[in-house]
């Protein structure tokens, strides 16, 4: 058992969860992700990246946003609850060397959590890091105290302008492609299709991109196959090759298409628990 | 073709009114050695096909006691017994099945359970056709081992009534020692190993992945094939002779094998992590939406309870024509699954012939039965996806193409190995494609283990007594083998067992 140690909310459908996990925290380095399961029985698995780590105290952070019915059961439970099961650290740890230039690391929407850690990591190797959050607006923000804390710049970005610059993370990730400096190495990690634009940015000044991908899984320790990605033409397997890629080699298009495979059932069983949810809010409060 | 289907009923009456003669042929002395070769084979009553393809629960329903001493009184007891060198851990079947003959149920699973831990198991899943009864006697008299004693299936049912009668003995452990063994992989090579070393007193912690125990026997094997509440028993008892289960533990992740054997102070560690690493068929196409390995498509349904729509939160895929390409029982238990899960039609398609598939006979007519279509020496080159402007549909699987075989000159597995034929591409319509060719080795342990050597293909190189290149570190099962059996997995965790309790006794 996995004992929610505290809950935040951090924005609509955000969470932050720290979890009492000592042998996972002891082990765990920047870039792994555990999978977890909220029952046993007929919970689902899915992977989730750790934000945070503590080993001396025993705990790993996760930060997610209930958009499925297993992100949804999640979010209803509350610190002192306890996940029936969570394996991990799982996946390859990011490679974190000290580099010439400044490394830029991009993370939108709840993407930008799993960056915290390697900022976290690259600025421990020595590096200059400048940090581009993205998100659609001001209060789907997340981690921006805590990366200006730790990073050398951090730069907001909104679609609609209610934080930061408007506009999309590729704009100052191209101006940076183009300065003096330009980046040793850019990092992105968000939604797909984020990340697919900034390796495209990056990919005419040929600065090594480097993606983490988050696909479907059911073990995580590489037999089922189910997270399979296509890289420069071959099978990869996120949970044991990856997660993460070179993202010029990574083919998006199949990769969004196959995470789309279940969509339908998926949405099914979201609403379901939703409203499932609603109707024990209600009982509940008749009854009081 | 499948032999006709008959009844359970039928064969439980067939089975008393057949017993009944025998019982008084045996007491008015008239029992002849003829009489012995003329009583009938017994036949598993199964469900009826129609049903059972839309349901999850067991197909083979075991024998009923008159079934089984009728079967075990066709055993000739023959003085060099042929069967028990076809056995991988050489169980005393003559011996056990001279118990059923007289009625001794609980005398003859402890003479099997002397050498085989898991016979409720085995009897189900083992390829008796290739081991035991492939060297019966009497299936020799018939020219073919299905004619054999059903050496399995009274394995089975003498399993299955010593613990549905509560008959079950705990094993006599030695005392404590105070060693620590960790096993890494709670499948039929980890249990077996875990059995073993308990019972010699050492201290045993079962390491696994997954948030349940049981490995292949739980998230591969079908509740259709091997129930899982049998699995959930065996490791219950272990769990009462003082093993420890650690869940959701990766080892080589969550701690490497370096660090139990230091930090966690274990004196041994066997690894029995299996075949975990799916093969996919190298094609264009093969990442299209509707493409799953047959690990992936059995663990949805088996482990994650897919096929229990209201209450399970893992899907599985909905596809109303299913292709199967592989010719394992893996394959027949992809196919039979993708029936249970509201399939119309599923075919599989294999590029060899009946003859060269390794699946078990029982579980090829089982699936015949059941409606499963085979397609012989044909082969997929590629998968065919729909391309539409409609995200909902856009990459979904539409059909194969396929190529057409004919069987050439034996291979270097003795089987005659499939040519292409030229020219002959076709297309095979479907809307999902499972493949079940087989699984590569899981290279995590041993990319995190210092000195632990493995071949080429990535299998751990062990000695004849299952000891690895690194110290204190034996392993076995499909890690060594590559993809085997039950049993097979079973033996070497026997011996490893044998080797660990010699070494730790030092």
């Amino acid at each position: 058992m996995f004992k929610i140690l505290e809950k935040k909310q951090l924005s609509a459908d955000v969470f932050y969860m720290k979890l009492e996990a000592p042998e996972i925290a002891r082990n765990r380095k920047a870039g792994q992700f555990i999978i977890v399961q909220v029952d046993i029985d007929y919970g689902e698995r899915i992977p989730l990246t750790i934000a945070d780590a503590d080993a001396a105290e025993g705990w790993i952070a996760i930060v997610f946003q209930a958009v499925g019915a297993t992100t949804f059961k999640l979010s209803q439970k509350t610190a002192g609850d306890e996940l029936e099961a969570v394996l991990g650290p799982l996946g390859n740890p990011s490679v974190i060397e000290k580099k010439n230039a400044p490394v830029v690391v991009v993370g939108g929407g709840i993407g930008v959590a799993p960056c915290y850690p390697i900022v976290q990591a690259l600025k421990d190797a020595g590096n200059k890091v400048i940090v581009i959050i993205g998100a659609r607006n001001k209060d789907l923000l997340i981690f921006v105290d805590e990366m200006k804390k730790i990073a050398d710049e951090v730069i907001i970005m909104t679609d609609d302008g209610s934080a930061g610059q408007k506009g999309l993370v590729t704009i100052p990730l191209e101006e940076l492609c183009k300065s003096q400096t330009p980046p040793a190495e850019v990092i992105a990690i968000g939604p797909p299709v984020m990340m697919k634009f900034a390796c495209k940015t990056t990919e005419p000044y040929n600065i090594p991109t480097t993606v983490s991908l988050n696909t479907i899984m059911i073990d995580g320790t590489g037999m089922c196959g189910g997270c399979r990605v296509t890289i420069g033409g071959e099978t990869k397997f996120v949970c044991v090759d990856g997660p993460d890629f070179d993202g010029h080699k990574v083919n998006w298009d199949n990769m969004m298409m196959r995470m789309g495979s279940f969509k339908s059932r998926e949405q099914e069983e979201f609403h379901k628990c939703k409203l499932q949810a609603q109707v024990e809010k209600l009982a509940s409060q008749q009854q009081e | 073709m499948a032999e006709q289907y008959i009844s359970a009923i039928e064969l439980e009456n067939k089975a008393a009114k057949e017993y009944e003669e025998l019982r008084a042929k045996i007491n008015d002395g008239s029992f002849s050695p003829k009489d012995r070769m003329a009583i009938p084979q017994q036949n598993m009553p199964t469900g009826e096909p129609a049903k059972r393809a839309r349901e999850m629960s067991e197909v083979s329903l075991g024998y009923t006691k008159e079934m089984a001493v009728l079967e075990a009184s066709r055993c000739l007891q023959c003085k060099n017994q042929p069967c028990v060198n076809g056995c991988p851990v050489n169980v005393q079947i003559p011996q056990f099945i001279a118990q059923i003959q007289k009625g001794d149920f609980k005398a003859a699973v402890d003479i099997i359970k002397e050498t085989n831990l898991l016979p409720a198991i085995c009897g189900r899943v083992c390829p008796q056709e290739k081991q035991c009864q492939g060297q019966c006697t009497v299936g020799k008299t018939y020219k073919s081992a299905e004619h054999a004693v059903s050496i399995g299936r009274l394995e089975r049912f003498v399993a299955d009534w010593e613990r549905e009668n509560n008959k079950v003995t705990m094993p006599v452990i030695a005392a404590a020692t105070g060693k620590k063994v960790a096993v890494i992989g709670s499948g039929p090579a980890g249990l077996t190993v875990a059995a073993d070393c308990a019972r010699a007193g050492h201290a045993v912690t079962v390491f696994e992945a997954f948030h349940k125990a049981g490995g292949v026997m739980l998230y591969g094997i079908p509740e259709f094939r091997l129930p899982k509440a049998i699995v959930a028993d065996e490791v219950e008892n272990l769990k009462k002779i003082g093993v420890r289960f650690e869940t959701n533990f990766l080892v080589g992740r969550t701690d490497t094998l370096d660090q139990l054997l230091t930090e966690k102070g274990f004196d041994a560690a066997f690894v029995g992590t299996g075949a975990g690493l799916p093969k996919f068929l190298n094609i264009p196409g093969e990442n299209l939406i509707g493409v799953f390995s047959a690990n992936e498509y059995l663990s949805r349904a088996n482990l994650m309870k897919a096929y229990i729509k209201d209450k399970a939160d893992t899907p599985y895929y909905e596809a109303k024509n299913v292709i199967v390409t592989g010719g394992g029982n893996v394959a027949m238990d992809a196919a039979r699954m993708a029936l249970r899960l509201g399939a119309e039609h599923v075919t599989v398609v294999y590029r060899r012939t009946r003859d060269e598939m390794p699946a078990r006979k029982e579980e090829v007519g089982h699936a015949e039965e059941e409606g499963v279509e085979f397609r012989f020496l044909e082969n997929p080159i590629e998968v065919i996806g729909i391309q539409s402007d409609d995200r909902a549909v856009n990459g979904r699987v539409r059909g194969i193409k396929a190529l057409s075989y004919k069987l050439g000159e034996p291979d270097a597995s003795g089987r005659r190995s499939p040519v292409a034929i030229p020219g002959s591409e076709h297309e095979i319509a479907c809307d999902a494609l499972i493949v079940a060719l087989g699984n590569g080795s899981n290279p995590l342990l041993v990319r995190t283990t210092e000195g632990l050597n493995a071949d080429t293909k990535g299998h751990i190189t062990v000695d004849e007594k299952q000891a690895t290149s690194k110290a204190k570190v034996w392993a076995g099962g499909d890690i060594v083998l590559g993809a085997a059996t039950v049993i097979l997995a079973m033996g070497e965790g026997r011996k490893a067992a044998a080797s660990i309790n010699e070494y730790l006794t030092k």
